[in-house]
């Protein structure tokens, strides 16, 4: 019966150092947290399947390591019963390997433990991972309020990580506004909006950095206000503001989250400048003053904007991460009173006065990359 | 009969009705069905006989800016979404 030998960690560097193959047997996160230069990663479930491909040369010399010993000498017991004639495994702790001056790769970190535990349920989601939990870290998102659609949002994203928070108000806490605005509570009354914002999301992930602009969004700052972010996230209530909001995004190129709520409606789009319509496409003309009550005169039932708000959250993950399908050219309608989702497809206008073949200069100068648009 | 969906901000013109049932075989026809039984909604929904630049009129989910506008024909499975704008969220400015 053929059999494997065992080495210690100091002659199992000399043996990489001679040309032994090496392989290791440990799982995919362990290989993450550091590995032998050169190595290659064959986690021992993997091994009888994958060995063929990875090692044809049964007689050519091969190194199997794992964490302290126990799994490479399964594997190389493994080898050497299906003709493998030169398998040494490693008897000894790998976390020695670098300091017995093996070749050693560390990992790139580009998160830290802590956020590697704290975001652990979304890291393992394969469109997310390291990476897009680094890009979702390094996020700048901007919210238009911090009321009943910018409590939902605020509170998801900064659960999950954006880096940085916007929030743009200077409303303060009002009584009636605890029924749907769920970044606020009792004892915040009189509060200005955003300092509470501020407190309730900095208990929930104390990373995040909170940037409070206490002012109206107006044609004066509007480009002040969203020029530092990467997604802009409507939750106003008046059209004004929506039209100023849409064409200053539309000059500097950044995608907005559009939100709107009226009692038991609403409707979610995401404009994204010159590849989607933009608001005055769908809507060119703004509509008189009735036909756009604000929550305090037509009413609004509480989980509209969380629903609304958290679809707007949902939104700009995407945009984040640079995944999955957006709102973009689709508007999409939830009636809770008969709890169903309708959308319309909605186009770019030729003739759109902001975005349109005929728009102003200004606001086709390639100011900023198109794909900022879609960071 | 094809089905007019009543937006929430004109649902006082339909004593509440979210949906109306019409007939026509276009817009056009489909909606001076709907003003014959809803005669308030006709000014809200049109000017001048053109349709209001603030509500969007969607045939299933086409906007029929992008078809044949009022001209647009219509099927019997056909719905008719009217759909202005809505505002809704925080107050700003």
């Amino acid at each position: 019966m053929t059999t494997f030998r065992e080495a210690t960690t100091a002659e199992a560097v000399g043996l990489a150092r001679e040309g032994y193959r090496v392989i290791d047997v440990r799982e995919q996160s362990e290989w993450d947290a550091g590995h032998v230069i050169d190595a290659t990663l064959l986690p021992l479930r993997d091994l009888p399947r994958r060995i063929a491909e990875i090692a044809p040369d049964r007689d050519g010399p091969i190194l199997v390591h794992c964490a302290v010993g126990a799994r490479s000498a399964r594997a190389a017991g493994w080898l050497a019963e299906h003709g493998y004639t030169n398998v040494v495994s490693l008897k000894g702790p790998i976390s020695q390997w670098k300091d017995l001056g093996g070749a050693w790769e560390e990992p790139v970190q580009l998160l830290s433990p802590g956020q590697q535990r704290r975001y652990a349920r979304q890291i393992l989601i394969p469109e997310i991972g390291q990476e897009g939990q680094r890009r979702m870290l390094d996020a700048k998102v901007l919210l238009i309020g911090a009321g009943g659609l910018g409590s939902p949002t605020a509170l998801y994203l900064a659960a999950s990580g954006v880096g940085t928070i916007g929030l743009v108000d200077d409303d303060v806490v009002d009584e009636s506004n605890l029924q749907r605005q769920v970044l606020h509570g009792v004892d915040r009354l009189g509060m200005l909006k955003v300092d509470s914002a501020e407190l309730t999301l900095r208990g929930i992930n104390p990373e995040t950095n909170v940037v409070k602009h206490v002012e109206r969004l107006g044609p004066d700052n509007v480009e002040r206000l969203i020029g530092g972010y990467d997604v802009i996230v409507d939750g106003t209530d008046n059209f004004d503001t929506r039209y100023v909001l849409n064409d200053a995004a539309v000059k500097l190129r950044k995608p907005v989250v559009h939100g709107s709520i009226y009692r038991w409606d609403g409707q979610v789009t995401t404009f994204v400048p010159f590849e989607g319509p933009c608001y005055r496409c769908m809507y060119p003309t703004q509509p008189p003053d009735e036909l756009a009550p604000a929550c305090s005169v037509a009413g609004v039932l509480g989980v509209l904007p969380g629903i609304a708000g958290i679809i707007q959250a949902n939104e700009v993950f995407k945009l984040v991460l640079g995944v999955g399908e957006t709102l973009a050219g689709r508007l999409l309608m939830f009636d809770a009173m008969g709890t169903t989702f309708d959308e319309v497809r909605i186009w770019r206008d030729p003739a759109c006065p902001a975005c349109g073949d005929g728009a102003s200069a200004v606001a086709q100068e390639p100011a900023q990359p198109a794909s900022v648009a879609g960071a | 009969m094809s089905t007019v969906r009543i937006p929430p901000v004109l649902r006082e013109n339909t004593g509440g009705s979210r949906s109306v049932e019409v007939t026509g075989g276009t817009v056009s026809e489909a909606l001076d069905d709907l003003f014959a039984k809803h005669p308030a909604l006709r000014e809200r929904v049109t000017e001048d006989g053109q349709l209001s630049g603030f509500i969007n009129v969607y045939v299933n989910d086409r906007d029929v800016r992008y078809r044949d506008g009022l001209a647009t024909t219509v099927g019997p499975d056909d719905t008719i979404i009217l759909l202005p704008a809505m505002a809704g969220g925080t107050r700003q400015a």
